[in-house]
Order: C-alpha cells, then structure tokens, then sequence
C-alpha cells in the first residue's frame, strides 16, 4: 500500500505539482513551436510521453549498470544524451517499418525531441531523487502527462488567440509567452497538492 | 590517476560504438522500400505541402501518380516543364497545363458594400459567416476578415486597407486553397492568360444590389451589347466572359457604367511598319472600332482610338502590324 501511495504521489506531483514545462520551464522550445494546432501539439505530447518513458527507462539501466560500478557517475549527462539520441533514432526506425500509420502521426515530431532538456531533464531528476526502476518510470510518464496537458491547453488558447483582435505590438510571440506565464502561475495554484 | 580517464574513454566509446552497430543493422533490417519513381516524382512536385491538389501533400500525389489514381493536371503549381518530366518517368503523355491564378471577385470594400450590422466576434470569416450570412449587406461580398490569407500557403494573399483581400499575381499559384475556404466564393481560380474578369458575382439586377453596393454588377447587359467579338454572354445577370473569344480591348473594362469589369494586363496598341505597309486596307477592315485611318495604296496610321485588340496585327498579310505597349 505505500508503495502504491508513492507511486500515486509522484505521478499526481510530476503532472500537475512539478508540471516541467509550467513549474520546471523544461521543454519549452516545443511547447512554444508546436503549440498553434491542438492536432500538432497532442501528436508532440504523444511524441514527448512515448520518448520519456522510454529514456527514464534505459537511462536508469545506464546508470545503476555501467555508470555507477565503472565509478564514472559523473558522465552521465553526455551518456544520457548519448543513449537518448539513439534510442529515439532506432524507434524511429522501427516505426518507420513496422507501423507506418503510427510513424505518420508521430513521425515529423520524434526527432524534435531527441535532445530536448525535458526529456533530459526527467532522466537527470529520477537519478537525483534516487527512484527505483518503476518510480522513474512513473515520473517519465507523468512528467511527460503534464507536458501534454500543458501543451494541449496552450495551443487551445492560441487557436482563440489567433481569431481575436490583438493589439499589435502583442501579435505573435508576445501574446504567446504572456498567455504561458499566465498559465504557469494558475498552475502554481497545485503547490501544496503533494 | 589515468584510471577515471580511460574507463570514462571506454564507458562512451563503448556506448558510442554499440549504439552505431545497433543502428547501422536496424537501418538495413528496418529499410522501407520506397518506389524509385515516386521518389523521382516526387522530386518533380513543387514541394510546397499545399493540399490543393487533394492529397496529403507533394509525398501523396507522387504515390498516387505513380499508381495511376491521379493526373498530373491535379497539381495546380507544377510548372510546365516539371509535368513534362513527370510524364517522362511515368511514361505517360500529360497535356498542355494552363497556368491558372486566383482572383478576388469582390469590389465591395467599406464605404461601397453596407454593412447590415456591426460585427465584432471572431476574426475569421467562416465564423463571420455563421451569424446570418456574414455582416456585409451583399450575401456575396468578401468579408475582408482575411481567412483566405491565413490558409495561403504561398504567401500571396494580403488584406487591403479597404476591407478586400489582395492577391500578389506573382506569387499566386493557382492550387485553389483560398477558394475553398472563403465562405463567400468571392475567389475564384481562373486561367492566367485571361487578363479581363468580372470584379462581382452577385446574381440581383438593379435596386437589389446599388441598395447594397456602390461598386457591384447590376446586370445591365451594356458590356454583352459592346463587345465587338461578342465574348461576354449574360448569366444569372453577370456577364461571362468567354476566354477564347475575348481579345483584351478593353471596351467593357471603359464603358462599365459600374467599373466592375477588372483588367490585369498593361495596355497594348497597334503599330503599323510605314516602310512594309502597301495601303492594301485590310486593316481597316478587319478594326471593329475603325481606328485604322489611310487612303488605299497609302501607308495607313493607327488613331487613338485603337484599343489593342490585335486583329488587324492577324489580318495584315506583310506583317507589317506589331502590338506595342500604349505608353
């Protein structure tokens, strides 16, 4: 039963609580780039959940063991790099072959992600916070949950945004980074939720 | 001392090296074998992803080309040139393409066109459009909210400060996006080569549409009565004008008592070779405005009245006619 709350816990903190784009500011290149259409942005959160599941996974792998019994811990973040570049290269591929209609829909986004500091960042924290294997992995998916979210409800607004009469010198970026500043302040009303 | 050093040298050499071995044998293993042609095809296309033609994107029609479901024509953008090698790879012969472009069939911008209330919703015309047909008097008139400039892929549409959009006939391709999304059909994707269209596509007559317009046809038929190559035929009291049989001379553009026939060409005239010309009077024959002034077996002169419609350029026999730009 506590491990179940734990788990509960950093799901609910990873999505909502320590929202990455929205509380970490991790990941905002593409939550700025790919945020006009809410079709774009839910292929991109589809995107970023599948890459960060599978990074906290094998990063954790690396970690525990090669990194930690060869004494080399300090490399990790070039070896996570290192290990994400490929991995999401090779899924890719394998996409690619194996099922075209997913490739198609998730395709164009996989390789916009493959350095991103989120995904990065999610691999870098499970270690820092010295989670076990299924505790990484719940907080890759959640972390990768609460990008979505986020991502889905700002390209929501852009697509409003983008019918309203807006003052000019706000047209465009200006607008935008106002509207997710604003969203990230409504988020920090989850502090405390955990 | 060296030790961190060369197991951090190993550790990312390793990583690195099975890493590239992994991937260089799922690329072989996981190779999608893409038909050559459609490639090459492909290649062909413009490139630009508009959808005009139906497909989703240059990669879709290139996979129907070459599996026989679409023409080549279906490409609105694809140059003469690039359809010929298309049908090269293809094997199949493609026709003539007619260079096509969009033009705005809408002359009502604010002070001509009323407004029957004021509008403030969303800025887009679909969702102008929503409320009881638009805000514009006219049911036919663009409603200048520019829907049509933020699906153009090509850049070439902007809204004027008069309420109307603009297109840039340079940048125009002719696929035909705009034309779908405007809920007016104040578009339409016409040949290039004709250069005199009809700025209005409201089907009234008279009072219905000068209560609503300043600017709008109110099918009066005085260009179908002018036209000296009988070109222009009324439908649905809008003149239609007939590509083949107009020459551009403009006569329906000047004599419009609305102004509503547009032109985009520069303006031509005739110019007669006083060293060729034999005073044969051909010429003047065949100028339906006789603008063709001369004696017999004198060389002839070219009035003002000329209007560049180039029929007697076709019926000198010693070539002695060329059309010249008017200025």
């Amino acid at each position: 039963m506590d491990t179940f709350i734990r788990i509960l816990t950093i799901l609910l903190s990873s999505i909502l609580v320590n929202n990455f784009v929205l509380s970490r500011i991790l990941g905002i290149c593409p939550f700025l780039g790919v945020s006009k259409k809410v079709e774009t942005a839910v292929g991109m959160g589809m995107a970023v959940t599948f890459v960060m599941a599978m990074a906290s996974l094998i990063t954790w792998l690396v970690q525990y063991f090669i990194l930690v019994p060869l004494g080399v811990e300090y490399m990790q973040t070039i070896a996570f790099i290192l290990v994400i570049a490929a991995l999401v290269q090779l899924v890719e591929m394998m996409l690619q072959k194996t099922s075209p209609g997913l490739y198609q829909s998730l395709g164009v986004y996989l390789p916009l992600i493959t350095t991103n500091c989120a995904v990065l960042g999610v691999a870098i924290l499970n270690i820092t916070e010295q989670y076990n294997l299924v505790e990484s992995l719940v907080n890759g998916v959640g972390g990768a949950l609460g990008f979505t979210l986020a991502i889905v409800l700002f390209a929501g607004i852009r697509e409003r945004l983008e019918l309203s009469a807006i003052p000019k010198p706000f047209q465009g970026f200006p607008i935008a980074l106002i509207t997710a500043s604003l969203m990230s302040v409504a988020f920090m009303g989850f502090s405390g939720l955990v | 001392m060296f030790e961190p050093i060369i197991w951090s040298v190993i550790v990312l050499g390793g990583l690195g090296a099975a890493f590239g071995v992994m991937l260089g044998v799922a690329a072989k293993k996981f190779a999608v074998k893409k038909d050559e042609r459609a490639v090459a095809v492909r290649e062909n296309l413009p490139g630009a992803n508009c959808g005009g033609c139906g497909y989703p994107g240059c990669d879709g029609l290139a996979d129907a080309l070459v599996a026989g479901k679409a023409e080549v024509s279906a490409c609105a953008v694809v140059s003469q040139e690039n359809a010929k090698k298309i049908g090269e790879i293809l094997g199949i012969s493609v026709g003539e393409l007619v260079p096509k472009v969009a033009r705005i069939m809408c002359l009502g911008s604010e002070g001509h066109c009323k407004n029957k209330f004021e509008y403030d919703g969303a800025l887009d015309c679909r969702a102008a459009y929503a409320i009881a047909g638009g805000f514009r008097a006219c049911k036919f008139a663009c409603l200048g909210l520019g829907t049509c400039a933020k699906v153009c892929k090509f850049d070439a549409i902007t809204m004027g400060p008069d309420g109307i959009a603009f297109i840039d006939e340079n940048k125009c391709t002719g696929c035909g996006r705009c034309v779908e999304q405007c809920p007016q059909s104040s578009i339409a994707v016409l040949p290039k080569n004709v250069d005199v269209y009809v700025g209005c596509t409201n089907t009234g007559r008279g009072r219905e549409v000068m209560e609503n317009c300043s600017a709008g046809c109110i099918g009066c038929g005085k260009c179908a009565n002018l036209c000296p190559f009988g070109a222009i035929t009324m439908e649905n009291n809008l003149p239609v004008i007939d590509p083949e049989k107009c020459r551009s001379c403009w006569l329906c553009v000047e004599q419009c008592p609305r102004k509503c026939i547009l032109t985009t060409k520069s303006d031509m005239r005739a110019k007669i070779n006083p060293q060729k010309c034999v005073g044969c009077h051909l010429c003047a024959k065949a100028c339906p405005f006789g603008a063709i002034e001369g004696e017999l077996k004198m060389t002839h002169k070219i009035t003002d009245i000329c209007r560049g419609c180039g029929l007697c350029e076709e019926a000198c026999k010693l070539g002695a006619i060329t059309m010249v730009p008017k200025s």
